[in-house]
Protein backbone atom coordinates (compact mmCIF):
# COMPACT_ATOMS: atom_id res chain seq x y z
CA UNK A 1 0.00 0.00 0.00
CA UNK A 2 2.71 2.09 0.98
CA UNK A 3 4.39 1.32 -2.36
CA UNK A 4 1.66 1.99 -4.10
CA UNK A 5 0.81 5.31 -2.97
CA UNK A 6 4.19 6.71 -2.76
CA UNK A 7 4.36 5.18 -6.64
CA UNK A 8 1.47 7.04 -7.43
CA UNK A 9 2.22 10.66 -6.03
CA UNK A 10 5.88 10.08 -8.39
CA UNK A 11 3.70 8.89 -11.19
CA UNK A 12 1.51 12.27 -10.81
CA UNK A 13 4.77 14.63 -10.99
CA UNK A 14 6.45 12.59 -14.14
CA UNK A 15 2.75 12.43 -15.54
CA UNK A 16 2.85 16.42 -15.26
CA UNK A 17 6.69 16.31 -16.96
CA UNK A 18 5.86 13.98 -19.71
CA UNK A 19 2.72 15.84 -21.03
CA UNK A 20 4.92 19.08 -21.64
CA UNK A 21 7.12 16.95 -23.93
CA UNK A 22 4.26 14.75 -25.43
CA UNK A 23 3.15 18.33 -26.74
CA UNK A 24 6.20 19.88 -27.89
CA UNK A 25 6.80 16.35 -29.54
CA UNK A 26 3.26 15.58 -30.91
CA UNK A 27 2.41 19.23 -31.78
CA UNK A 28 5.53 21.27 -32.55
CA UNK A 29 7.51 18.10 -34.14
CA UNK A 30 10.24 18.69 -31.63
CA UNK A 31 12.14 15.97 -29.77
CA UNK A 32 13.11 18.28 -26.83
CA UNK A 33 15.85 16.80 -25.78
CA UNK A 34 15.99 19.84 -23.77
CA UNK A 35 13.31 19.61 -21.45
CA UNK A 36 15.10 18.52 -18.12
CA UNK A 37 16.73 21.64 -18.01
CA UNK A 38 13.49 23.81 -18.12
CA UNK A 39 12.72 21.29 -15.69
CA UNK A 40 16.24 21.79 -13.42
CA UNK A 41 15.74 25.83 -14.02
CA UNK A 42 12.25 25.51 -12.48
CA UNK A 43 13.75 23.77 -9.27
CA UNK A 44 16.27 26.70 -9.04
CA UNK A 45 13.09 29.34 -8.86
CA UNK A 46 11.56 26.94 -6.53
CA UNK A 47 14.61 27.23 -4.40
CA UNK A 48 15.48 30.28 -5.19
CA UNK A 49 12.28 31.76 -3.62
CA UNK A 50 12.10 29.82 -0.67
CA UNK A 51 15.60 30.31 0.48
CA UNK A 52 15.69 34.00 -0.38
CA UNK A 53 12.26 35.11 0.78
CA UNK A 54 11.07 31.91 2.92
CA UNK A 55 8.31 32.05 1.28
CA UNK A 56 6.12 29.19 -0.13
CA UNK A 57 8.34 27.31 -2.95
CA UNK A 58 4.80 26.97 -4.77
CA UNK A 59 5.36 31.43 -5.13
CA UNK A 60 7.75 30.15 -8.03
CA UNK A 61 4.99 28.90 -9.66
CA UNK A 62 3.88 32.48 -10.92
CA UNK A 63 6.42 33.50 -12.30
CA UNK A 64 8.09 30.66 -13.51
CA UNK A 65 4.88 29.85 -15.63
CA UNK A 66 4.94 32.94 -17.87
CA UNK A 67 8.73 33.38 -18.09
CA UNK A 68 9.36 29.70 -19.02
CA UNK A 69 6.23 30.33 -21.97
CA UNK A 70 8.03 33.45 -23.09
CA UNK A 71 11.30 31.04 -23.06
CA UNK A 72 10.77 28.36 -24.85
CA UNK A 73 8.40 30.56 -26.98
CA UNK A 74 11.10 32.44 -28.58
CA UNK A 75 13.33 29.28 -28.55
CA UNK A 76 10.95 27.80 -30.98
CA UNK A 77 10.80 30.80 -33.22
CA UNK A 78 14.46 31.57 -32.84
CA UNK A 79 16.09 28.69 -32.81
CA UNK A 80 13.51 25.73 -34.07
CA UNK A 81 11.33 27.28 -36.83
CA UNK A 82 14.80 27.61 -38.77
CA UNK A 83 15.15 24.02 -38.75
CA UNK A 84 11.74 23.48 -39.78
CA UNK A 85 11.44 25.71 -42.62
CA UNK A 86 15.44 23.97 -43.92
CA UNK A 87 14.00 20.45 -43.21
CA UNK A 88 13.19 18.36 -46.50
CA UNK A 89 11.40 15.70 -44.57
CA UNK A 90 10.19 14.79 -41.44
CA UNK A 91 13.49 12.47 -40.61
CA UNK A 92 16.32 15.55 -41.50
CA UNK A 93 13.91 17.11 -39.07
CA UNK A 94 14.13 14.54 -36.00
CA UNK A 95 17.84 14.84 -36.47
CA UNK A 96 18.65 18.34 -36.59
CA UNK A 97 15.95 19.39 -33.72
CA UNK A 98 17.13 16.23 -31.47
CA UNK A 99 21.09 17.66 -32.21
CA UNK A 100 19.79 21.16 -31.62
CA UNK A 101 18.24 20.44 -28.75
CA UNK A 102 21.06 18.42 -27.01
CA UNK A 103 22.99 21.35 -27.58
CA UNK A 104 20.53 23.60 -25.73
CA UNK A 105 20.41 21.46 -22.98
CA UNK A 106 23.87 21.41 -22.57
CA UNK A 107 24.50 25.13 -22.85
CA UNK A 108 21.88 25.10 -20.61
CA UNK A 109 23.54 23.01 -18.08
CA UNK A 110 27.11 25.03 -18.45
CA UNK A 111 24.55 28.28 -17.58
CA UNK A 112 23.31 26.61 -14.30
CA UNK A 113 26.98 25.35 -13.77
CA UNK A 114 27.99 28.90 -13.96
CA UNK A 115 25.28 30.27 -12.14
CA UNK A 116 24.88 27.48 -9.04
CA UNK A 117 28.04 25.72 -9.13
CA UNK A 118 27.84 21.81 -8.92
CA UNK A 119 27.03 21.20 -5.98
CA UNK A 120 23.69 19.67 -4.74
CA UNK A 121 20.47 21.79 -3.46
CA UNK A 122 17.94 20.75 -1.62
CA UNK A 123 15.73 22.50 0.98
CA UNK A 124 12.96 21.17 3.98
CA UNK A 125 9.96 22.50 3.18
CA UNK A 126 6.36 20.80 4.66
CA UNK A 127 8.91 17.81 5.74
CA UNK A 128 5.57 16.64 8.11
CA UNK A 129 3.95 13.88 7.89
CA UNK A 130 0.75 13.60 6.87
CA UNK A 131 -1.23 9.66 7.52
CA UNK A 132 -3.26 8.98 4.85
CA UNK A 133 -4.77 5.13 4.56
CA UNK A 134 -3.13 3.93 7.86
CA UNK A 135 0.30 5.59 7.06
CA UNK A 136 2.53 8.13 6.93
CA UNK A 137 3.48 10.00 3.60
CA UNK A 138 5.74 13.80 3.98
CA UNK A 139 2.92 16.48 2.88
CA UNK A 140 5.41 18.21 0.92
CA UNK A 141 5.11 14.81 -1.55
CA UNK A 142 0.99 14.89 -1.48
CA UNK A 143 0.83 18.25 -1.99
CA UNK A 144 3.28 18.38 -5.39
CA UNK A 145 1.16 15.47 -6.64
CA UNK A 146 -2.23 17.26 -5.80
CA UNK A 147 -0.81 20.63 -7.75
CA UNK A 148 0.68 17.86 -10.84
CA UNK A 149 -2.53 16.31 -10.68
CA UNK A 150 -4.50 19.49 -10.92
CA UNK A 151 -2.63 21.23 -13.62
CA UNK A 152 -2.72 17.48 -15.36
CA UNK A 153 -6.53 18.06 -15.48
CA UNK A 154 -6.23 21.63 -16.76
CA UNK A 155 -4.25 20.41 -19.38
CA UNK A 156 -6.67 17.96 -20.69
CA UNK A 157 -9.55 20.21 -20.40
CA UNK A 158 -7.38 22.48 -22.52
CA UNK A 159 -7.10 20.26 -25.33
CA UNK A 160 -10.39 18.43 -25.49
CA UNK A 161 -12.95 21.17 -24.31
CA UNK A 162 -11.65 24.17 -26.20
CA UNK A 163 -11.29 25.71 -29.62
CA UNK A 164 -7.80 26.11 -29.27
CA UNK A 165 -7.00 23.14 -28.38
CA UNK A 166 -8.78 21.35 -31.22
CA UNK A 167 -6.28 23.43 -33.40
CA UNK A 168 -3.64 22.19 -31.00
CA UNK A 169 -4.99 18.53 -32.04
CA UNK A 170 -5.66 19.44 -35.49
CA UNK A 171 -1.88 20.14 -35.70
CA UNK A 172 -0.92 17.49 -33.95
CA UNK A 173 -2.76 14.82 -36.63
CA UNK A 174 -1.87 16.53 -39.81
CA UNK A 175 -0.18 20.25 -40.11
CA UNK A 176 -0.68 20.62 -43.82
CA UNK A 177 -4.35 19.67 -43.43
CA UNK A 178 -4.69 22.07 -40.60
CA UNK A 179 -3.51 25.01 -42.42
CA UNK A 180 -6.25 23.93 -45.24
CA UNK A 181 -8.79 25.13 -42.45
CA UNK A 182 -7.62 28.18 -41.39
CA UNK A 183 -5.29 26.99 -38.72
CA UNK A 184 -2.41 29.06 -37.80
CA UNK A 185 -0.26 26.28 -37.75
CA UNK A 186 3.11 28.13 -37.16
CA UNK A 187 1.47 30.39 -34.01
CA UNK A 188 -0.18 26.74 -32.93
CA UNK A 189 3.08 24.95 -33.10
CA UNK A 190 4.83 27.63 -31.03
CA UNK A 191 2.31 28.25 -28.65
CA UNK A 192 2.09 24.15 -27.64
CA UNK A 193 5.90 24.56 -27.66
CA UNK A 194 5.74 26.99 -25.52
CA UNK A 195 3.39 25.55 -23.36
CA UNK A 196 5.29 22.19 -22.70
CA UNK A 197 8.21 24.08 -21.68
CA UNK A 198 6.51 25.94 -19.29
CA UNK A 199 4.68 22.96 -17.96
CA UNK A 200 8.24 21.43 -17.46
CA UNK A 201 9.42 24.19 -15.36
CA UNK A 202 6.53 23.94 -13.49
CA UNK A 203 7.02 20.23 -12.81
CA UNK A 204 10.06 21.53 -11.80
CA UNK A 205 9.38 23.87 -9.28
CA UNK A 206 6.71 20.70 -7.62
CA UNK A 207 9.88 18.34 -7.71
CA UNK A 208 12.20 20.52 -6.32
CA UNK A 209 10.04 21.01 -2.89
CA UNK A 210 10.75 17.09 -2.11
CA UNK A 211 13.88 16.23 -4.31
CA UNK A 212 17.54 17.03 -4.15
CA UNK A 213 18.80 18.03 -7.20
CA UNK A 214 21.55 19.39 -9.23
CA UNK A 215 22.52 21.54 -12.26
CA UNK A 216 22.97 18.27 -14.34
CA UNK A 217 20.35 16.30 -13.21
CA UNK A 218 18.17 17.27 -16.46
CA UNK A 219 18.92 14.78 -18.54
CA UNK A 220 17.32 12.01 -15.91
CA UNK A 221 14.29 13.75 -16.22
CA UNK A 222 14.40 13.91 -19.88
CA UNK A 223 15.72 10.23 -20.11
CA UNK A 224 12.07 9.43 -18.02
CA UNK A 225 10.22 11.49 -19.82
CA UNK A 226 10.87 10.09 -23.02
CA UNK A 227 10.38 6.66 -22.01
CA UNK A 228 6.80 7.95 -20.43
CA UNK A 229 5.63 9.01 -23.91
CA UNK A 230 6.75 6.39 -25.55
CA UNK A 231 5.21 4.10 -23.40
CA UNK A 232 1.95 5.81 -23.82
CA UNK A 233 1.75 6.37 -27.45
CA UNK A 234 3.16 9.92 -29.13
CA UNK A 235 0.42 13.09 -28.59
CA UNK A 236 -1.51 10.47 -26.51
CA UNK A 237 -2.24 12.14 -23.16
CA UNK A 238 -4.67 9.58 -21.77
CA UNK A 239 -1.58 7.24 -22.19
CA UNK A 240 1.24 9.13 -21.09
CA UNK A 241 -0.64 9.68 -17.42
CA UNK A 242 -1.29 6.44 -17.48
CA UNK A 243 2.37 5.18 -18.34
CA UNK A 244 3.71 8.09 -15.96
CA UNK A 245 1.66 6.08 -13.09
CA UNK A 246 3.16 2.95 -14.27
CA UNK A 247 6.76 4.06 -13.91
CA UNK A 248 6.30 5.86 -10.54
CA UNK A 249 5.10 2.57 -9.56
CA UNK A 250 8.04 0.40 -10.86
CA UNK A 251 10.36 2.39 -9.87
CA UNK A 252 9.02 2.74 -6.20
CA UNK A 253 8.69 -1.17 -6.14
CA UNK A 254 12.52 -1.44 -7.18
CA UNK A 255 13.74 1.27 -5.13
CA UNK A 256 12.17 -0.21 -1.97
CA UNK A 257 12.59 -3.77 -2.57
CA UNK A 258 15.67 -3.99 -4.45
CA UNK A 259 18.19 -1.40 -4.80
CA UNK A 260 17.28 2.76 -4.88
CA UNK A 261 20.47 2.84 -7.90
CA UNK A 262 18.18 0.82 -10.40
CA UNK A 263 15.34 2.90 -10.85
CA UNK A 264 16.78 3.87 -14.08
CA UNK A 265 16.85 0.50 -15.01
CA UNK A 266 12.97 -0.59 -13.79
CA UNK A 267 12.51 2.39 -15.98
CA UNK A 268 14.72 1.01 -19.53
CA UNK A 269 13.06 -2.80 -18.62
CA UNK A 270 9.24 -1.27 -19.09
CA UNK A 271 10.65 0.61 -22.22
CA UNK A 272 12.37 -2.92 -23.77
CA UNK A 273 8.80 -4.49 -22.58
CA UNK A 274 7.15 -1.50 -25.00
CA UNK A 275 9.08 -1.70 -27.29
CA UNK A 276 9.17 -5.47 -27.87
CA UNK A 277 5.31 -6.24 -27.76
CA UNK A 278 3.42 -2.71 -28.56
CA UNK A 279 5.84 -0.29 -30.13
CA UNK A 280 2.88 1.81 -31.49
CA UNK A 281 2.20 2.85 -27.14
CA UNK A 282 0.01 1.41 -25.04
CA UNK A 283 -3.17 2.63 -26.39
CA UNK A 284 -1.63 3.53 -29.86
CA UNK A 285 -3.96 2.26 -32.98
CA UNK A 286 -1.84 2.62 -36.02
CA UNK A 287 1.94 1.02 -36.78
CA UNK A 288 4.41 3.19 -37.10
CA UNK B 1 41.74 6.54 -61.77
CA UNK B 2 43.79 3.29 -61.11
CA UNK B 3 47.02 5.14 -60.59
CA UNK B 4 45.07 7.53 -58.35
CA UNK B 5 44.09 5.39 -55.97
CA UNK B 6 47.39 3.63 -55.65
CA UNK B 7 48.97 6.99 -55.09
CA UNK B 8 46.14 7.79 -52.07
CA UNK B 9 46.84 4.81 -50.56
CA UNK B 10 50.29 5.26 -50.31
CA UNK B 11 50.30 8.74 -49.44
CA UNK B 12 47.57 6.51 -46.74
CA UNK B 13 49.89 4.61 -45.69
CA UNK B 14 52.89 7.52 -45.29
CA UNK B 15 50.60 9.80 -42.96
CA UNK B 16 50.45 6.48 -40.96
CA UNK B 17 53.90 5.85 -40.56
CA UNK B 18 55.08 9.10 -39.90
CA UNK B 19 52.07 8.71 -37.10
CA UNK B 20 53.56 6.08 -35.73
CA UNK B 21 57.32 7.90 -35.30
CA UNK B 22 55.67 10.14 -33.24
CA UNK B 23 56.25 8.54 -29.49
CA UNK B 24 59.73 8.36 -30.55
CA UNK B 25 60.21 12.32 -29.93
CA UNK B 26 62.43 12.23 -26.61
CA UNK B 27 60.71 14.19 -23.88
CA UNK B 28 57.30 13.76 -25.05
CA UNK B 29 55.11 13.52 -22.22
CA UNK B 30 52.30 16.18 -22.74
CA UNK B 31 52.34 15.90 -26.36
CA UNK B 32 51.69 12.03 -26.03
CA UNK B 33 48.77 13.33 -23.20
CA UNK B 34 47.54 14.91 -26.45
CA UNK B 35 48.10 12.36 -28.84
CA UNK B 36 46.33 9.53 -26.87
CA UNK B 37 42.97 10.99 -26.97
CA UNK B 38 43.05 11.96 -30.15
CA UNK B 39 43.56 8.97 -31.69
CA UNK B 40 41.25 6.98 -29.40
CA UNK B 41 38.31 9.62 -30.32
CA UNK B 42 39.90 9.42 -34.21
CA UNK B 43 38.77 5.72 -33.93
CA UNK B 44 35.54 5.96 -32.21
CA UNK B 45 34.26 8.78 -34.43
CA UNK B 46 35.47 7.39 -37.35
CA UNK B 47 33.72 3.68 -36.58
CA UNK B 48 31.05 5.66 -35.29
CA UNK B 49 30.28 7.61 -38.46
CA UNK B 50 30.56 3.65 -40.42
CA UNK B 51 26.82 3.32 -38.97
CA UNK B 52 25.22 6.82 -38.09
CA UNK B 53 27.01 8.44 -40.77
CA UNK B 54 24.90 7.17 -43.85
CA UNK B 55 22.00 6.28 -42.00
CA UNK B 56 21.44 9.16 -39.98
CA UNK B 57 20.66 7.23 -36.94
CA UNK B 58 22.34 8.96 -33.97
CA UNK B 59 23.81 6.64 -31.63
CA UNK B 60 24.80 7.56 -28.30
CA UNK B 61 25.67 4.08 -26.87
CA UNK B 62 29.64 4.47 -27.25
CA UNK B 63 30.08 4.85 -23.64
CA UNK B 64 28.04 1.92 -23.18
CA UNK B 65 30.41 -0.37 -25.77
CA UNK B 66 33.60 1.34 -24.14
CA UNK B 67 32.82 0.94 -20.80
CA UNK B 68 32.02 -2.73 -21.95
CA UNK B 69 35.52 -2.81 -23.41
CA UNK B 70 37.48 -1.64 -20.18
CA UNK B 71 35.27 -3.82 -17.89
CA UNK B 72 35.98 -7.02 -20.19
CA UNK B 73 39.89 -6.28 -19.82
CA UNK B 74 39.71 -4.78 -16.44
CA UNK B 75 38.14 -8.38 -14.99
CA UNK B 76 39.72 -10.88 -17.37
CA UNK B 77 43.27 -9.47 -16.85
CA UNK B 78 44.42 -12.04 -14.52
CA UNK B 79 42.49 -15.11 -16.61
CA UNK B 80 43.30 -14.58 -19.95
CA UNK B 81 45.74 -13.35 -22.65
CA UNK B 82 45.99 -9.85 -23.86
CA UNK B 83 44.71 -10.38 -27.37
CA UNK B 84 42.40 -12.96 -26.35
CA UNK B 85 40.89 -10.24 -24.09
CA UNK B 86 40.50 -7.48 -26.81
CA UNK B 87 38.64 -9.81 -29.08
CA UNK B 88 36.38 -10.96 -26.04
CA UNK B 89 35.44 -7.03 -25.86
CA UNK B 90 35.09 -7.00 -29.31
CA UNK B 91 32.72 -9.79 -29.54
CA UNK B 92 30.67 -8.52 -26.51
CA UNK B 93 30.22 -5.16 -27.55
CA UNK B 94 29.41 -6.08 -30.87
CA UNK B 95 26.75 -8.78 -28.85
CA UNK B 96 25.37 -5.90 -27.13
CA UNK B 97 24.90 -3.55 -30.33
CA UNK B 98 23.02 -6.85 -31.79
CA UNK B 99 21.13 -6.96 -28.78
CA UNK B 100 19.97 -3.11 -28.93
CA UNK B 101 19.91 -2.85 -32.66
CA UNK B 102 17.28 -5.68 -32.98
CA UNK B 103 15.34 -4.29 -30.45
CA UNK B 104 15.30 -0.58 -31.15
CA UNK B 105 16.96 -0.49 -35.30
CA UNK B 106 13.13 -2.03 -36.87
CA UNK B 107 11.88 1.39 -35.52
CA UNK B 108 12.29 5.10 -36.48
CA UNK B 109 15.29 6.94 -35.67
CA UNK B 110 13.95 8.55 -32.25
CA UNK B 111 13.26 5.40 -30.27
CA UNK B 112 17.03 4.91 -31.38
CA UNK B 113 18.27 7.66 -29.58
CA UNK B 114 16.40 7.53 -26.76
CA UNK B 115 17.31 3.99 -26.07
CA UNK B 116 20.79 4.67 -26.56
CA UNK B 117 21.14 8.04 -24.37
CA UNK B 118 20.30 5.75 -21.57
CA UNK B 119 21.97 2.55 -22.37
CA UNK B 120 25.74 3.81 -20.95
CA UNK B 121 23.64 4.86 -17.61
CA UNK B 122 21.31 1.63 -17.28
CA UNK B 123 24.67 -0.65 -17.71
CA UNK B 124 26.05 1.53 -15.15
CA UNK B 125 23.54 0.89 -12.60
CA UNK B 126 23.27 -2.94 -13.40
CA UNK B 127 27.22 -2.89 -12.39
CA UNK B 128 26.97 -1.05 -9.54
CA UNK B 129 24.09 -2.53 -8.40
CA UNK B 130 26.13 -5.76 -9.08
CA UNK B 131 29.77 -4.70 -7.40
CA UNK B 132 27.58 -2.97 -4.24
CA UNK B 133 25.78 -6.71 -3.59
CA UNK B 134 28.02 -9.65 -5.02
CA UNK B 135 32.10 -8.69 -5.17
CA UNK B 136 31.87 -6.01 -2.66
CA UNK B 137 34.38 -3.47 -4.28
CA UNK B 138 33.51 -0.56 -5.96
CA UNK B 139 35.79 -0.90 -9.02
CA UNK B 140 38.92 -3.18 -10.06
CA UNK B 141 42.79 -2.35 -10.60
CA UNK B 142 44.22 -2.67 -13.78
CA UNK B 143 47.92 -3.31 -13.84
CA UNK B 144 49.69 -4.09 -16.66
CA UNK B 145 52.91 -3.14 -17.93
CA UNK B 146 51.53 -1.22 -21.40
CA UNK B 147 53.07 1.83 -22.01
CA UNK B 148 51.49 4.97 -22.77
CA UNK B 149 53.19 4.29 -26.60
CA UNK B 150 52.47 1.10 -26.69
CA UNK B 151 48.39 2.43 -26.28
CA UNK B 152 49.16 4.69 -29.33
CA UNK B 153 50.42 2.48 -31.18
CA UNK B 154 47.35 0.03 -30.76
CA UNK B 155 44.90 2.60 -31.79
CA UNK B 156 46.98 3.79 -34.70
CA UNK B 157 46.28 0.45 -35.73
CA UNK B 158 42.56 0.11 -35.03
CA UNK B 159 42.23 3.82 -36.63
CA UNK B 160 44.06 1.99 -39.98
CA UNK B 161 41.64 -0.75 -39.15
CA UNK B 162 38.64 1.20 -39.32
CA UNK B 163 39.49 3.13 -42.89
CA UNK B 164 40.38 0.12 -44.57
CA UNK B 165 36.95 -1.58 -43.25
CA UNK B 166 35.09 1.76 -44.18
CA UNK B 167 36.86 1.79 -47.82
CA UNK B 168 35.98 -2.25 -48.22
CA UNK B 169 32.53 -1.66 -46.99
CA UNK B 170 31.58 1.59 -49.06
CA UNK B 171 32.81 -0.54 -52.68
CA UNK B 172 30.77 -3.87 -51.00
CA UNK B 173 27.09 -3.97 -51.69
CA UNK B 174 26.69 -3.72 -47.67
CA UNK B 175 27.42 -0.14 -48.08
CA UNK B 176 25.39 0.18 -51.30
CA UNK B 177 22.44 -1.04 -49.72
CA UNK B 178 23.26 1.26 -46.02
CA UNK B 179 23.37 4.38 -48.49
CA UNK B 180 20.11 3.71 -50.15
CA UNK B 181 18.72 3.23 -46.34
CA UNK B 182 20.06 6.37 -45.39
CA UNK B 183 18.67 8.02 -48.67
CA UNK B 184 15.22 6.52 -48.38
CA UNK B 185 14.08 3.11 -46.45
CA UNK B 186 10.93 2.50 -48.01
CA UNK B 187 12.90 2.22 -51.47
CA UNK B 188 15.58 0.10 -49.98
CA UNK B 189 12.91 -2.25 -48.95
CA UNK B 190 10.93 -2.09 -52.27
CA UNK B 191 14.53 -3.03 -53.71
CA UNK B 192 15.08 -6.32 -51.88
CA UNK B 193 17.21 -4.96 -49.37
CA UNK B 194 16.90 -6.49 -45.74
CA UNK B 195 17.11 -3.09 -44.00
CA UNK B 196 17.22 -4.11 -40.53
CA UNK B 197 19.53 -7.00 -40.56
CA UNK B 198 22.06 -4.49 -42.47
CA UNK B 199 22.11 -1.82 -40.37
CA UNK B 200 22.35 -4.22 -37.46
CA UNK B 201 25.26 -4.93 -39.03
CA UNK B 202 26.85 -1.56 -39.31
CA UNK B 203 26.38 -1.24 -35.60
CA UNK B 204 27.19 -3.72 -34.61
CA UNK B 205 30.89 -3.32 -36.22
CA UNK B 206 30.94 0.26 -34.66
CA UNK B 207 29.46 -1.57 -31.23
CA UNK B 208 32.72 -3.70 -31.53
CA UNK B 209 35.56 -0.93 -32.05
CA UNK B 210 34.02 1.19 -29.10
CA UNK B 211 34.52 -1.95 -27.28
CA UNK B 212 37.90 -2.81 -28.29
CA UNK B 213 38.92 0.87 -27.71
CA UNK B 214 37.38 1.06 -23.98
CA UNK B 215 39.66 -2.38 -23.34
CA UNK B 216 43.12 -0.53 -25.10
CA UNK B 217 42.01 2.64 -22.65
CA UNK B 218 41.65 0.33 -19.44
CA UNK B 219 45.43 0.15 -19.00
CA UNK B 220 45.62 4.02 -18.52
CA UNK B 221 42.81 4.41 -15.97
CA UNK B 222 44.60 1.65 -13.43
CA UNK B 223 41.22 1.89 -11.54
CA UNK B 224 38.17 1.15 -13.37
CA UNK B 225 35.16 2.20 -12.15
CA UNK B 226 31.51 2.28 -13.38
CA UNK B 227 30.98 6.22 -13.29
CA UNK B 228 34.19 6.23 -15.10
CA UNK B 229 34.02 3.55 -17.47
CA UNK B 230 30.34 4.21 -18.66
CA UNK B 231 30.72 8.24 -18.77
CA UNK B 232 27.98 9.83 -20.82
CA UNK B 233 29.68 12.57 -21.71
CA UNK B 234 32.25 10.08 -24.22
CA UNK B 235 29.22 8.80 -26.11
CA UNK B 236 28.53 13.21 -26.85
CA UNK B 237 31.94 13.79 -27.78
CA UNK B 238 31.81 11.09 -30.28
CA UNK B 239 28.84 12.35 -31.69
CA UNK B 240 29.67 16.41 -31.91
CA UNK B 241 33.55 15.33 -33.18
CA UNK B 242 32.25 13.00 -36.26
CA UNK B 243 29.40 15.44 -36.94
CA UNK B 244 32.04 18.65 -36.74
CA UNK B 245 34.29 17.02 -39.01
CA UNK B 246 31.38 15.76 -41.64
CA UNK B 247 29.97 12.30 -41.74
CA UNK B 248 29.55 11.59 -45.18
CA UNK B 249 33.18 10.95 -45.73
CA UNK B 250 35.37 8.36 -44.32
CA UNK B 251 37.93 10.56 -43.58
CA UNK B 252 35.80 13.58 -42.45
CA UNK B 253 35.45 12.73 -39.04
CA UNK B 254 39.02 12.94 -38.44
CA UNK B 255 38.96 16.78 -39.39
CA UNK B 256 36.65 17.27 -36.68
CA UNK B 257 38.23 14.96 -33.63
CA UNK B 258 41.86 17.01 -33.92
CA UNK B 259 40.77 20.93 -33.46
CA UNK B 260 38.04 19.69 -30.87
CA UNK B 261 40.07 17.52 -28.88
CA UNK B 262 42.83 20.35 -28.50
CA UNK B 263 40.83 23.40 -28.20
CA UNK B 264 38.46 20.69 -25.38
CA UNK B 265 41.88 20.00 -23.57
CA UNK B 266 42.65 23.64 -23.85
CA UNK B 267 39.40 24.74 -21.62
CA UNK B 268 39.21 21.02 -19.38
CA UNK B 269 43.20 23.08 -18.48
CA UNK B 270 42.05 26.65 -18.21
CA UNK B 271 38.31 26.59 -17.11
CA UNK B 272 37.50 23.53 -15.85
CA UNK B 273 33.89 24.26 -15.52
CA UNK B 274 33.08 25.61 -19.01
CA UNK B 275 33.27 22.28 -20.95
CA UNK B 276 29.69 21.46 -20.79
CA UNK B 277 29.29 24.98 -22.18
CA UNK B 278 31.86 24.98 -24.88
CA UNK B 279 29.74 21.10 -25.69
CA UNK B 280 26.80 22.51 -26.18
CA UNK B 281 27.84 25.49 -28.35
CA UNK B 282 29.67 22.98 -30.45
CA UNK B 283 26.60 20.84 -31.04
CA UNK B 284 24.53 24.31 -31.96
CA UNK B 285 27.26 25.32 -33.95
CA UNK B 286 27.38 22.14 -36.12
CA UNK B 287 23.46 22.50 -36.68
CA UNK B 288 22.75 25.63 -37.82
CA UNK B 289 26.07 26.87 -39.56
CA UNK B 290 27.92 23.64 -40.56
CA UNK B 291 25.35 20.64 -40.66
CA UNK B 292 27.76 19.06 -43.96
CA UNK B 293 31.06 19.19 -41.57
CA UNK B 294 34.40 20.84 -42.10
CA UNK B 295 34.79 18.32 -44.35
CA UNK B 296 31.73 19.51 -46.83
CA UNK B 297 32.69 22.45 -46.46
CA UNK B 298 36.01 22.17 -47.82
CA UNK B 299 34.76 19.88 -50.57
CA UNK B 300 32.43 22.91 -51.16
CA UNK B 301 35.36 25.95 -51.55
CA UNK B 302 37.69 22.94 -53.43
CA UNK B 303 34.37 22.93 -55.80
CA UNK B 304 34.67 26.63 -56.13
CA UNK B 305 38.37 26.94 -56.87
CA UNK B 306 38.22 23.93 -59.21
CA UNK B 307 35.30 25.69 -61.20
CA UNK B 308 37.33 29.24 -61.41
CA UNK B 309 40.05 27.65 -62.85
CA UNK B 310 38.05 25.53 -65.28
CA UNK B 311 35.70 28.72 -66.35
Amino acid sequence: MVILLTGLFLGGIYALIAMGLSLQYGVARIMNLASGEMLVAGAFAGFWVYTAFSVSPYVALFFVVPLAFAFNWLIYNWLLLPLVRRAKNRGQLEVDSILATFGMSFVLVGVMLMAFGGSYFSYSWLARPIELLGSNYSQNRVLAFAVAAVICGGLYLLINRTRLGLSIRAVAVDPRAAGLVAIDVKKVAALTFALGGAVAAAGGTLLSTFLTFDASIGVVFTIKALVIVIMGGVGDIRGAIVAALALGLAETLVATLLDPGLTLAAAYLLFILILLFRPQGLFGRSAL
Amino acid sequence: MKQQELIRLVLVALVFGLLALLPLIPANDRLMALAVPIAMYAVLATSWSLFSGPTHYISLATAAFYGVGAYTLANGLEVFSYPLLLLMAALLGGGLAALVGMTTLRLSGVYFVIFTLGLAELIRQLVTWYQNNFTGSRGSYVFTDITEAQIYWQLLGLLALVFLLGWLINRSRLGFAIRIIGNDELVARHSGINTARTKVLLFILSGAFAAVVGAVMAPRFVYVEPSMAFSPQLSFMVVVMALLGGVHRLWGPLLGVVPFAIVWELIAANFPGQTVLFMGLAFLVVVYFIPQGVAGVLEQQLHKIRQRRGG
